[in-house]
C-alpha cells in the first residue's frame, strides 16, 4: 500500500527531528549562540537602560539571523554526503516533499527554540515585559521566513566544501527585510506604539516565501543533485 | 520505439560531465526474469549509467523508460518500484539500522517494525537492528543496506558495487538473493567488477572508456 504525501512529510519530520535530538550539541549550538552573542550586549555597552531598550531589537533580531544561519548549512548537506539524500529523492514523493518536511523540522529546532527563549533574552536587554508577545510572535514569523529562505540558498551550495560563506551572501541579503520590519515591529511594542503593520507585512513576507520557496529550493537541490 | 514494454528500455543515452563525453549512446533493454551485470575499467562511466537510469541524473540525449512509459512521466510509479542502493551505504550514522530502515523504506509503503527486523536477521545483521549505524563494520552496513532493497519489494533492482565489503557468506547470500529476485520476475541491473557467480543467467554489458 502506498504512502500518502501527508505521512510521508510526517515521517520525514520525524526522522529530522530524532536525527536533531540525537546530536543535542548542534541542537544546542545556535541557541547558545543566540544567548551569548545577546548578553555580550549589555555588557559591552554602557549600563543605561534606555540604551540599551533602544539598541535591543536590533541586537536581538541580528542574533536571531545569525543563529539561525549557523544551522543552515547541514540542511541538505549531510543528507547528501552519506546518500540518504538520493535514497530520500526516490521514496516516490516529489523532492518538494522531503523539502518541505526538512524545512519544517529546521525551524522547530532552530527558529521555534529561539523564539522559547527570546522572553530570557529580552529580559536581559531590558525589553518591557508588555512587549514580549509581539518580540515572540515577529521572531516566530521571521525565523520561518529565514528557514525558508535558507533553504534555498543550502540547497544551492549542497554541493560545494565550504559552502558556509557562500551561503551567508545569498541568505543574509534576502533577509534584510525581515531584520527591518522584525526589528521595527519590537521597537514599535517597546515604545508602546501598535506594531500590527510591521506584523503584516513580516506575515506577507512569510506567506510570500512559504508558497514560492519550497519549489525553488526543490528546483536549486536537483541541480546540485544531478 | 519501445522494446522492452513490460521492462526497462534505455535508448542511445548521452551523457556529458564538462568536457568529458562519459555515456557515448548506451542502449539496454530488460525484461522480467533478467539479470544485467555491468562492467567496465573505472571512469567508464558506470555509476553514471546507474543514476541515469534511476532517474536522478537527466542524459543530454537518450531516453530511459520503464513499461513503455518514459521515467520522466510515470516518475512517481517508477520510483516505487525501484530498488536503488548506491556504491555507499546510505545510511544516518546517528540513527540505528532499525530506524534507517524505518524511515526510508516508510515512505515507500507500509511496514511494521517486526517485518524490518525479520530482514535484518535474513541478511545476517538482526543482532545489530538496535545499535546504531555509526558503530556496525562497513560490511555490516551493506548487509543493513541489502535489507532495505529487499524491504522495498520493488520489482526492479538498480545495484552499484553490492559486493564491496562483503564477506565470503555475505558474497554469496547476496548470490542467492539474486537469484531468487529474478527466479520471481524480477529486474535487476547490477554494477560489479567481479564476475557475479550465479545459477541464473546473466546478461553482460562492458562499457568502454
Amino acid at each position: 500500500m502506498r504512502v500518502g504525501a501527508w505521512q510521508a512529510l510526517l515521517l520525514v519530520m520525524h526522522r529530522e527531528l530524532r536525527l536533531s535530538f540525537r546530536r543535542p550539541d548542534q541542537l544546542l549550538q545556535p541557541l547558545v549562540f543566540f544567548l551569548i552573542v545577546t548578553t555580550l550586549f549589555p555588557l559591552g555597552l554602557s549600563v543605561q537602560l534606555t540604551l540599551l531598550r533602544e539598541m535591543a531589537p536590533g541586537v536581538l533580531w541580528v542574533a536571531a539571523l545569525l543563529s539561525s544561519l549557523l544551522s543552515l548549512d547541514a540542511l541538505f548537506k549531510s543528507d547528501a554526503d552519506d546518500g540518504t539524500l538520493e535514497q530520500l529523492a526516490l521514496s516516490g514523493h516529489g523532492l518538494t516533499v522531503i523539502v518541505v518536511a526538512k524545512t519544517l523540522s529546521h525551524w522547530l529546532v532552530s527558529g521555534a527554540a529561539l523564539v522559547l527563549v527570546s522572553p530570557l533574552v529580552g529580559t536581559a536587554l531590558a525589553i518591557p515585559t508588555g512587549a514580549f508577545g509581539v518580540m515572540m510572535a515577529s521572531l516566530a514569523i521571521g525565523t520561518l521566513t529565514l528557514s525558508w529562505l535558507g533553504a534555498i540558498g543550502a540547497g544551492l551550495t549542497v554541493g560545494l566544501k565550504r559552502g558556509n560563506v557562500l551561503l551567508s551572501l545569498i541568505v543574509l541579503p534576502l533577509a534584510m527585510p525581515l531584520l527591518i520590519f522584525g526589528a521595527g515591529a519590537t521597537d514599535r511594542a517597546i515604545g508602546g506604539t501598535s506594531a500590527a503593520g510591521a506584523l503584516y507585512l513580516l506575515g506577507a513576507l512569510c506567506i510570500l516565501t512559504c508558497t514560492l520557496a519550497p519549489f525553488a529550493a526543490t528546483a536549486a537541490l536537483k541541480i546540485t543533485l544531478e | 520505439m519501445n522494446t522492452a514494454v513490460d521492462g526497462l528500455c534505455v535508448e542511445k543515452v548521452h551523457v556529458w560531465r564538462g568536457d568529458r563525453h562519459v555515456l557515448k549512446g548506451v542502449s539496454l533493454d530488460l525484461h522480467p526474469g533478467e539479470l544485467m551485470h555491468v562492467s567496465g575499467p573505472n571512469g567508464t562511466g558506470k555509476t553514471t549509467l546507474l543514476r541515469v537510469v534511476s532517474g536522478l541524473l537527466r542524459p543530454e540525449q537518450g531516453s530511459v523508460s520503464w513499461r513503455g512509459q518514459s521515467i520522466v512521466t510515470v516518475r512517481e510509479d517508477f520510483q516505487v518500484a525501484l530498488a536503488y542502493a548506491s556504491h555507499e551505504p546510505a545510511l544516518k550514522s546517528d540513527l540505528t539500522a532499525l530506524e534507517n530502515l524505518r524511515f526510508t523504506v516508510g515512505l515507500r509503503r507500509r511496514v511494521t517494525v517486526q517485518e524490518l527486523r525479520a530482514g535484518l536477521e535474513r541478511t545476517g545483521v538482526g543482532a545489530c537492528a538496535d545499535l546504531p549505524a555509526r558503530v556496525l563494520s562497513a560490511g555490516q552496513r551493506r548487509r543493513v543496506a541489502m535489507a532495505r532493497v529487499l524491504a522495498f519489494q520493488a520489482p526492479f533492482w538498480l545495484l552499484d558495487e553490492p559486493y564491496t565489503n562483503l564477506d565470503a557468506a555475505g558474497a554469496d547470500l547476496l548470490s542467492r538473493l539474486l537469484e531468487e529476485h529474478v527466479r520471481g520476475g524480477g529486474l535487476a541491473l547490477v554494477v560489479a567488477h567481479q564476475d557475479l557467480d550465479l545459477a541464473t543467467p546473466t546478461r553482460q554489458l562492458r562499457l568502454q572508456g
